[in-house]
């Protein structure tokens, strides 16, 4: 009845190639984000902050670069949570200062001479950008084996930048500041006069500043997978050969779709690290299993679709939180018995999901909309 | 000359000796990907719930304890003082090829022609639901697990050349050359081996003269399953079951890029590649980098290798058409 573009009709191109054709997808969408930066700040509490929307916003950005990288560009990649850490350690070292030692060889008694530059603390929007920014770097050089390397070869390729990544993080005190414990721990930044990480934040400040980042760069993928970039990425991911005959070039187009993914990774490890948990430490952090959580957010939520990345997100982070709710709230079970019941659970709610629907949440979406335009009349 | 250096052989065949588990676990992998175009990453788990099963069945565990205890407010733990070993095993057998049974009736049935990448994924949602099944089914503690192997030093070897070495690992050498032999047989000189290797070179034609794939599959999980096992027990002698036993199966995934997917040898000599490759490297170059370099040598080294031959050692050659 009311999703359908019956009698609405497009008088220019512009209005063709608009992200949301349907005016009644338009409102809705307006709504959601209306209700999000104007209605949520002022009923937000602690617990909803820290176990539901930063979560969701740092994954759901993770999710987008991972499914930029995957679902538009066809890499498999399995180092998600590696390139999260060097996001994290980016950010680390910007916000606490920045210092770069540049070797200017040996000097009379045989040690090296460095030439130091020390940069002051940023910005915290700086820090999260540049730690971006670094990670895109570190990305393309973990991507250049994708010019050989296919498939299921490349997503175990990754898995060197995983360990690696980690291993250096652990190992080099340069990056963690030459700290006791080994552990890198967030300083106090404000925006605006406002904390933003640290331990005086508040729920709404970190609360619209991941809002504000997710709904920006969320934005800005969705237009770049619709433009000319995205295209070639998706020519790249449905026969690589062939979209180089008609003139796609692979270096630069694998690279970009690394780099891009990268940098949204490590935008989402600079948050987890500094807005979410104020305190990382590599090993248990940015381990493994957040390659592979991020990975089953966008199977599930939907390869190649930005809105599935978000749906994606918003399943993985929900559905723990409810099962910890029904196992150990409503029926008393002790922690360890729910975590793996839930862990059980996620895994039958994988499978049963690619069964249902291999193309994940997004493609059910896709259906439900092409029905909703025909109800009542289906026929 | 480190040639001649006894400590320089002791490490290699210290590597040699753990390559043999990771093949053990990497064979695995290269039964279920060649027969079904699957990557099994669940094989890890599998050998991980294998060997709990092992050893539940052992000790005499009763099976849900935990989760029965909390729902009825009851308190059982064990029936009895447990199986003898061999009947135990013989149990465990049972329980993976049930096991192999239920995951192709209801996980592959339902995921025949999709793609890869989601087949992966269904494999990867298995290792979760496996894993979470062995915790609640037996307790996640740490369990030691004997199966009478010698252990200790080999007096024999330290007497002869006065190297040391594990007698456990030169049983785990020896009980994987014994495996790799009969799976060998078993796939070249029995009717049901022929028709396996018949599904492995083309899905389409087996079915078209007659085999039936999903039997086929079935056998091919509880081989698979029964590999498992065998890994699941050697590192389960060798550091006791626990869920770090799951993560050889990442250790496993780059002897199979150097080996290439699809060939059994290449397991094998992948893994040796690997273990002897990781040791080497951690005593020689590991102290100058600060240590721990066995957790992403493999990986690199295999990065590395790819670059220059994409299907591994002795992987089918990749030819792409447009």
């Amino acid at each position: 009845m009311f999703y359908r573009e019956t009698g609405e009709f497009k008088t220019s191109y512009k209005a063709d190639q608009a992200t949301f054709p349907i005016r009644f997808e338009f409102f809705v969408f307006w709504t959601v984000v209306v209700l999000a930066f104007a209605v949520v700040p002022f009923f937000i509490n602690d617990y909803w902050e820290k176990a539901v929307f930063i979560p969701f916003f740092v994954y759901a950005l993770g999710a987008i670069g991972l499914n930029i990288l995957t679902g538009y560009c066809g890499q498999v990649s399995l180092g998600t949570g590696g390139f999260m850490a060097v996001g994290a350690y980016a950010c680390y070292k910007l916000m606490t200062g920045l210092d770069i030692y540049i070797p200017m060889g040996f000097d009379d008694t045989g040690t090296m001479a460095y030439h130091t530059i020390l940069l002051p603390p940023l910005n915290i929007v700086w820090c999260v950008l540049l730690g971006g920014v670094i990670t895109a770097i570190v990305g393309m050089l973990f991507g250049l084996p994708s010019l050989r390397i296919k498939g299921f070869y490349l997503a175990v390729a990754t898995l060197a930048a995983q360990f690696f990544l980690v291993w250096l993080f652990n190992k080099v005190p340069y990056f963690y500041n030459y700290s006791a414990t080994g552990q890198i721990t967030a300083t106090e930044t404000t925006l605006f006069g406002f904390a933003i990480t640290g331990p005086n934040a508040a729920p709404v400040a970190t609360y619209l500043f991941c809002l504000s980042f997710l709904f920006l760069f969320a934005w800005i993928a969705r237009n770049l997978v619709r433009g000319r970039i995205g295209r070639s990425w998706m020519a790249i991911r449905d026969m690589d050969i062939a979209a180089e005959i008609i003139g796609v070039n692979p270096l630069m187009t694998k690279l970009s779709a690394f780099a891009v993914s990268s940098f949204y990774i490590g935008m989402a490890g600079a948050l987890f690290f500094a807005v979410w948990h104020g305190a990382a430490e590599p090993t248990e952090a940015f381990s493994i299993n957040q390659s592979f959580l991020v990975l089953f957010m966008i199977i599930i939520g939907g390869l190649g679709s930005i809105v599935g990345s978000l749906i994606g997100a918003a399943f993985m982070v929900l559905l723990p939180v409810l099962f910890k709710n029904i196992f150990v709230g409503a029926f008393g079970w002790p922690t360890d018995l729910s975590e793996y019941l839930q862990l059980m659970l996620v895994g039958a709610l994988i499978i049963v999901f690619l069964i249902a629907e291999p193309h994940g949440i997004a493609a059910l979406w896709r259906t439900t909309k092409e029905k909703l335009r025909m109800w009542p009349f289906p026929h | 000359m480190f040639i001649v250096d006894p400590f320089f052989w002791e490490v290699v065949i210290s590597g040699l000796l753990a390559g043999v588990m990771y093949s053990l676990v990497a064979l695995g992998f290269v039964l279920i990907f060649k027969a079904s175009g699957i990557f099994n990453f669940a094989q890890g788990v599998l050998a991980l719930f294998a060997a709990l099963t092992l050893v539940g069945f052992q000790t005499g565990q009763v099976p849900f304890a935990h989760l029965v205890n909390t729902i009825f407010g009851t308190n059982i733990h064990h029936w009895g003082d447990g199986l003898h070993t061999l009947i135990a095993i013989g149990f465990t057998l049972v329980v993976m090829i049930g096991l192999a049974w239920v995951i192709v009736r209801v996980v592959l049935k339902n995921l025949v022609n999709q793609e890869g990448i989601i087949l992966f994924m269904a494999t990867i949602g298995l290792a979760y639901v496996l894993e979470g099944l062995g915790d609640v089914m037996w307790g996640a503690d740490v369990k030691p697990l004997d199966v009478g192997l010698p252990s200790g030093p080999s007096d024999t070897v330290i007497d002869m050349t006065g190297m040391f070495v594990e007698k456990l690992e030169i049983s785990a050498a020896v009980v994987a050359i014994i495996l790799v032999v009969a799976l060998t047989i078993f796939s070249q000189y029995t009717k049901m081996g022929r028709a396996l290797r018949a599904v492995a070179d083309d899905h389409q034609a087996a079915l078209s003269v007659g085999i039936a794939l999903e039997t086929i599959w079935w056998i091919v999980w509880s081989v698979a399953g029964l590999v498992a096992l065998v890994a699941g027990i050697m590192w389960g002698a060798k550091s006791g079951v626990q869920f770090s036993l799951s993560l050889i199966a990442l250790k496993a995934l780059p002897v199979l890029m150097l080996g290439g997917f699809t060939s059994i040898p290449g397991a094998i000599i992948g893994g040796l590649i690997i273990g002897v490759g990781e040791k080497v490297f951690e005593i020689y170059f590991g102290p100058l980098l600060g240590g721990a370099t066995e957790n992403w040598f493999a990986y690199m080294l295999a990065m590395v290798f790819l670059l220059f031959r994409p299907q591994g050692l002795f992987g089918e050659k990749i030819i792409e058409r447009v």
